[in-house]
């Protein structure tokens, strides 16, 4: 889409940004990735008073142009590169009126790149709450910008925001900040002329992020850092300079702009719920409530649209089969694609559900409270008060997950939370905990209240936090710190929740997930029915060769010898081989050949356990039928023994291995995509395969 | 003495720093030399520390409180 003008938003975080996004574009928008990195760009569109189109592009909050994580750093580089196609005509910074000063640091380093600027002074209805008086017209002049107040929330100045964005100049306008050669003049002169700009701040910044920025080849990075030991330049004294010259110019420009009173009304509101939500006792009864509530939803609320789902694909598979003409190329599409395609679709439920939790939390300021209380604890094992979030995630999806620790700042306590997010039981593992836990756990309570199957199922998911916390700390004293850790994090003020964010989290997260994490169930499904569809040389010829004889068809009817073909056809397909041959490895945890195709089957998607275990006992109709997959299990008998197949010691060493296994093609890819390097998807896939088997191993043979 | 040291609901006045990369990252978020500070609370097991400065509250570590001399 070509768009008349960019227009790049930036401001701190908890501002209302995406408030204020949403709120310019509406539904109009599109989320992609910056060009080499990781980060979520957000571009919308917004039609402009003057019939012009203007592009916007969110970007990462950030409290300044230093970056202290992966998505702040992005910040400056789009800011300052030029001529690409993200280069913005325009800035607005978003400022909270109720802070104003902090949140002008970093309007004034975003000023002094010298791009047009406008301000978007955003809460100024809180801020007359808290009886904070702005001189709107005279902080304008000052500054030399445009200043438009709205109310992202209430919708309120949206249209004059857009008005003043279509009267932008293309010049900046703005008045100089502070004296920025002074801070570093020899360095600043030489990169100007060096590198040929004419911007003294952009020449500065350029010194401080050469090393993590992309735009510089390193000849040219490795220039600059020539240049900086030639005039001895020390970037934190140089920054410490910097942020106490504009903090002084802030203060100059404020002194007779805003009136503040000594304490915000909205503070001490948020100090009471404060009071009670991070109580010693309180507090973490509360937060322990909020969880037990959240996965009480997730799982009851999802349950009707799930089968709902379900239900969906069943009817379009029959529909698809009743429309095709049979053939390898009907059985591909519906056995491998739709197939796959439902194995994706069903968890959107879940993932909504989650995602609209973790946005209310974030939205309300209470996922900060949460951090507050838990970073004692996540620090001694090695992990980050910030880390709770991605772990209470891993109950869901791993995926998500993973992505959401880009919020914490420092490299090693990020690394062991992407690391160990995956061992908490995300729910793909429920389907195959219900499923083996129906089958060998009595349904009976114990000690009144207590259902035996719910017991053996919470053990599951204690396990897997107890677990994850162990692995952790571990890691703490394997990984080496690159930098150190900090926990310098803003408490932002408590406020409702903004319900159009939470569709907009459910829906972008929702899509995201279908997205990326389809692709690669889609194809595994393709690969894994091609797999169990066909076999080496000529056998499956031969199985229809022995099964067309008279003693066959004569003596069974047409729907059992059908089952009785295809479960030959699944011994020897390429699946059923290969099966075969790692029955040597897994015959110690107790698994046959058949578990083993659903062990490789699952390494794509642990859900797919199920379907797999419903087409190797064969079973008629679709694999959602769980009481049906239930029966064959449990009917299914050991040739050796004579005894069932699934005994305590096979079931417990199965779920064992499904808590610890890394199997699942799309958080191998998330790993992958968040740390740029394999070892650490390889690394994390070795680490938990050996758990697995270990714990695997040790559940058959105790429980034997 | 150090912010550390300061008491829930007391109050102080930021003189300099220990510490220098701490410093550029405190100072960011507005904890700057002659700036006030107040303690609103301590987290349940004793660590971090939420205070109030510049109009906002902002929370962090024992440690990086012990890094900021006052008055």
């Amino acid at each position: 889409m070509k768009a008349d003008i960019r227009v790049a938003l930036v401001g701190n975080p908890n501002t209302g940004k995406s408030t204020l996004f949403n709120a310019l574009t509406g539904l109009n928008q599109k989320i992609g990735n910056f060009p080499g990195v990781t980060v979520d760009k957000k571009i919308g569109y917004s039609q402009l008073p003057d019939g012009r189109r203007a592009e916007i592009i969110d970007l990462p909050g950030t409290y300044s142009l230093y970056p202290k994580s992966k998505d702040e750093s992005i910040v400056f580089s789009v800011l300052a590169e030029k001529n690409t196609e993200l280069t913005p005509d325009l800035v607005v910074v978003i400022i909270d009126a109720t802070n104003l000063k902090r949140n002008l640091l970093l309007y004034t380093q975003v000023a002094d790149l010298k791009i047009p600027v406008i301000i978007a002074l955003n809460m100024m209805d809180q801020a007359k709450k808290a009886k904070i008086e702005i001189d709107v017209e005279l902080l304008s002049q000052r500054l030399g910008v445009p200043i438009v107040p709205v109310s992202a929330r209430k919708l309120e100045g949206i249209e004059q925001l857009k008005n003043i964005i279509s009267y932008a100049n293309k010049f900046a306008l703005q008045q100089d900040s502070i004296d920025v050669k002074a801070i570093a003049p020899q360095i600043i002169a030489s990169i100007s002329s060096e590198f040929k700009t004419d911007n003294p701040y952009v020449a500065l910044q350029l010194a401080h992020q050469h090393e993590t920025l992309k735009f510089l080849t390193p000849a040219q990075s490795d220039r600059i850092e020539e240049l900086e030991k030639e005039y001895s330049f020390h970037s934190q004294k140089a920054q410490a300079s910097e942020t106490i010259a504009r903090y002084n110019y802030i203060n100059d420009v404020l002194y007779d702009t805003v009136h503040t009173p000594v304490t915000a009304h909205d503070e001490s509101i948020s100090n009471k719920i404060d009071k009670i939500l991070t109580h010693r006792v309180f507090g973490f009864i509360i937060f322990m409530s909020v969880l037990l509530f959240m996965f009480q939803s997730i799982f009851a609320w999802s349950a009707y649209p799930m089968s709902l789902i379900e239900d969906l694909f069943v009817w379009i598979e029959g529909g698809l089969r009743h429309v095709l003409p049979g053939g390898p190329l009907a059985d591909l599409l519906i056995d491998g694609v739709v197939a796959g395609l439902s194995g994706v679709m069903v968890f959107i439920p879940q993932i909504a559900i989650l995602f609209a939790f973790i946005s209310i939390l974030e939205d309300t300021g209470y996922m900060s409270r949460v951090t507050f209380m838990m970073d004692k604890i996540m620090r001694k094992v090695g992990l980050n008060g910030k880390s709770v979030v991605p772990l209470i995630g891993g109950f869901a999806c791993a995926v998500p997950s993973i992505m959401s620790t880009r919020t914490i700042e420092n490299w090693k306590d990020r690394m062991i939370t992407i690391m160990v997010t995956p061992l908490v039981a995300c729910s793909a593992r429920l389907p195959v905990y219900t499923l083996l836990i129906s089958l060998v756990v009595p349904h009976k309570n114990v000690w009144w209240i207590f259902n035996l199957q719910g017991l053996a199922l919470t053990g599951m998911y204690v396990l897997s936090l107890l677990s994850a916390v162990i692995v952790a700390y571990v890691m703490k004293f394997v990984l080496k710190a690159r930098e150190r850790g900090y926990f310098i994090m803003e408490l932002p003020v408590y406020r409702m929740p903004r319900w159009n964010n939470v569709l907009f989290s459910m829906y972008e997260r929702s899509k995201t997930f279908v997205l990326q994490a389809g692709k690669v169930i889609i194809a595994v499904s393709v690969i894994l029915w091609v797999l169990s569809s066909y076999g080496p040389g000529d056998r499956f010829k031969k199985i229809e060769q022995t099964y067309s004889q008279p003693k066959y068809t004569k003596t069974m009817t047409p729907d059992s010898l059908a089952r009785v073909i295809s479960t030959e056809k699944l011994e020897n397909s390429y699946a059923g081989v290969l099966g075969h041959t790692i029955e040597p490895v897994i015959k110690p945890l107790g698994f046959d050949w058949k578990i083993g195709i659903a062990l490789i089957t699952s390494f794509a998607a642990r859900e797919v356990f199920v379907g797999t275990m419903a087409t190797i006992y064969s079973v008629d109709g679709d694999a959602d039928r769980i009481d049906s997959v239930q029966d064959k299990m449990r009917n299914a008998k050991n040739p050796n023994t004579g005894g069932p197949v699934f005994t305590l010691g096979v079931a417990f060493s199965l779920m064992m291995f499904y808590a610890f296994a890394m199997q699942c093609a799309s958080t191998v890819a998330v790993v992958y995509r968040e740390t740029k390097d394999w070892r650490w998807p390889a690394a994390q896939f070795a680490y938990m395969t050996v758990l697995a088997y270990g714990a695997a191993f040790l559940a058959y043979h105790l429980l034997k | 003495m150090t912010l550390e040291q300061l008491g829930v609901g007391e109050t102080g006045i930021v003189k300099e720093f220990t510490d220098l990369e701490m410093s550029v990252k405190l100072m960011e978020m507005g904890c700057l030399p002659g700036e006030s500070i107040r303690v609103s609370r301590i987290a349940p097991l004793g660590d971090p520390i939420a205070i109030h400065v510049s109009g906002y509250q902002l929370s962090l570590r024992k440690f990086e409180a012990s890094t900021i001399i006052l008055q």
